[in-house]
């Protein structure tokens, strides 16, 4: 009899190998106590927490608290159903309506996770002899959509709008095409030349989908993203976002003015397979959209924060994914995978936990440690988060 | 020289930058298995051949293509 876990034999050996050497898992971090969006315990020491996305600090909020518990009393824990058959509570609607109202879309669609959203989008959109073009750094939810559909799949070299013409001026003229980007790429925290991107991609008759699960709420006049920053919010078809960011739950959604998106509820199998969600998430989330509406002070101080750190980090000596601070994620580059770990074990041992990554999940043979900022970190985290690497980067060595 | 054999040679002039192991390259090697490629040097490797004959290997056809025979036969197919 085969054992069809043997494929995983390799994987398993790395990992035995490195926990072995008395690290640590990464992967198995556990959250004893969350005590604000900055402050958790792990292994029973108060640890500040820089490796989230909850970037506008909305966990904690109390009228987003508010709202989850008043709709666990009113509607109980979960919908039991699918969006399409019993699971549309009004409070889906609700949450829907307040998307339409922050993006100024005629639509919006939630689905249960973000994952699901570009899941749901990439299958459904672009079928058999049609194309998407994709950034080859994009998300795993965007490959995993595209596999998940029967449309031909064509990767451009990262942001770059030059590959982007190149490859589009490819494809057959007639065939239907979808050109897939994101604001922020959630590696290294760069963000897309959206502007030429999209003139690009208009010049050559594709649509658009611009994914901005790490732009909303801090770019663009309304928060909305990346695309309204560049100003191409005319020429984008589809936007689809997150709950698990900066809005502070789970789920996720596509917001478009196109004039038959609806149909999409009845042929979008991540959207009709599965339940919806909880009425207490959606109603954390319609709370949070709303409020960050108005989040201009939270705004400024997140971009404060990673300024900061960004400067920061980068006069001790270390080498960062960006030349600037891009976005509220800051990735330090470190050179080998064991000089990642140390320093990422150097830092949870001194009471800071950021997100450790490497290949695959990362381009190209790069490994490193990305720092997250929440607006909810005070100047004086900040300046603690910066003590925390001097430190582990002496202990390490990796700086002088 | 045949038109295939022209492509065959151009192949293996395109793969040996990432011929780290430097095996001898015939029709029968394959990318996974004896030039020991991951995912990310086939993406730039694929990304050289397009350029180089100014085609589109789309990521389905990628899933197809394991030798490198298999892969002068798909760009010898699209260069028309």
């Amino acid at each position: 009899m085969t054992d069809l876990f043997s494929k995983f034999d390799p994987l398993i050996a790395e990992r035995e190998a490195l926990l072995a050497s008395g690290v640590r898992d990464p992967f198995a971090i556990v959250m004893d106590e969350v005590r604000s969006p900055t402050l958790a315990v792990i292994k029973g020491k108060e640890t500040i927490l820089l490796g989230t996305y909850n970037y506008m600090g909305m966990t904690f909020d109390p009228d987003v608290i508010a709202a989850g518990k008043k709709a666990l009393d009113e509607f109980g824990s979960g919908t039991t159903g699918s969006r399409v058959l019993n699971g549309t509570y009004q409070g889906h609607k609700a949450c829907e309506d307040a998307l339409k109202e922050f993006y100024g879309t005629k639509s919006a669609m939630v689905f249960s996770t973000g994952y699901q959203a570009n899941l749901g989008m990439m299958s459904t959109i672009a079928g058999k002899g049609e194309y998407i073009i994709l950034d080859a750094d994009s998300h795993a939810s965007i490959y995993d959509g595209c596999a998940l559909g029967n449309a031909e799949i064509v990767r451009f070299r990262h942001n770059s709008i030059e590959d982007l013409d190149k490859r589009l001026g490819r494809l057959p003229a007639e065939a239907g095409k979808l050109v897939v980007l994101e604001g922020v790429y959630s590696m290294v925290g760069d963000i897309a030349p959206l502007k030429e991107m999209v003139a690009v991609a208009r010049k050559h008759e594709a649509m658009v989908l611009v994914d901005e699960a790490h732009g909303m709420g801090f770019f663009g006049k309304n928060g909305r993203g990346v695309f309204e920053e560049a100003g191409v919010e005319a020429d984008v078809d589809f936007v689809v976002g997150t709950f698990s960011k900066s809005v502070g739950t789970v789920g996720g959604f596509c917001v478009s003015n196109h004039p038959k998106f609806e149909v999409l509820r009845l042929v979008c199998r991540p959207y009709v397979f599965t339940a919806s969600l909880p009425p207490s998430v959606v109603a954390t989330a319609a709370a949070s959209i709303r409020k960050l509406m108005h989040a201009g002070d939270k705004r400024a101080h997140l971009w404060k924060n990673s300024k900061r750190l960004h400067a920061g980090l980068r006069e001790m000596g270390f080498t960062l994914g960006t030349e600037t601070a891009q976005s509220a994620i800051i990735a330090v580059m470190l050179p080998d995978m064991e000089t990642t770990v140390r320093m990422w074990q150097a830092l949870i041992e001194l009471g800071l936990y950021v997100n450790m990554a490497r290949p695959p999940a990362t381009p190209a043979g790069t490994y490193l440690l990305r720092c997250s900022l929440c607006a909810e970190h005070s100047d004086e985290q900040v300046e603690q988060i910066l003590g925390m690497f001097r430190a582990a980067g002496q202990a390490v060595g990796c700086i002088g | 020289m045949s038109d295939r054999d022209q492509t065959f040679a151009k192949i293996i002039e395109a793969i040996q930058p990432f011929n780290k192991k430097d095996i001898e390259l015939t029709e029968a090697t394959t990318f996974a298995g004896d030039l020991e490629w991951d995912s990310l040097t086939v993406m730039d490797f694929v990304a050289a051949v397009e350029d180089e004959f100014d085609i589109l290997i789309t990521m389905n056809m990628q899933a197809e293509i394991e030798t490198v025979g298999q892969l002068v036969d798909a760009v010898d197919s699209l260069k028309g």
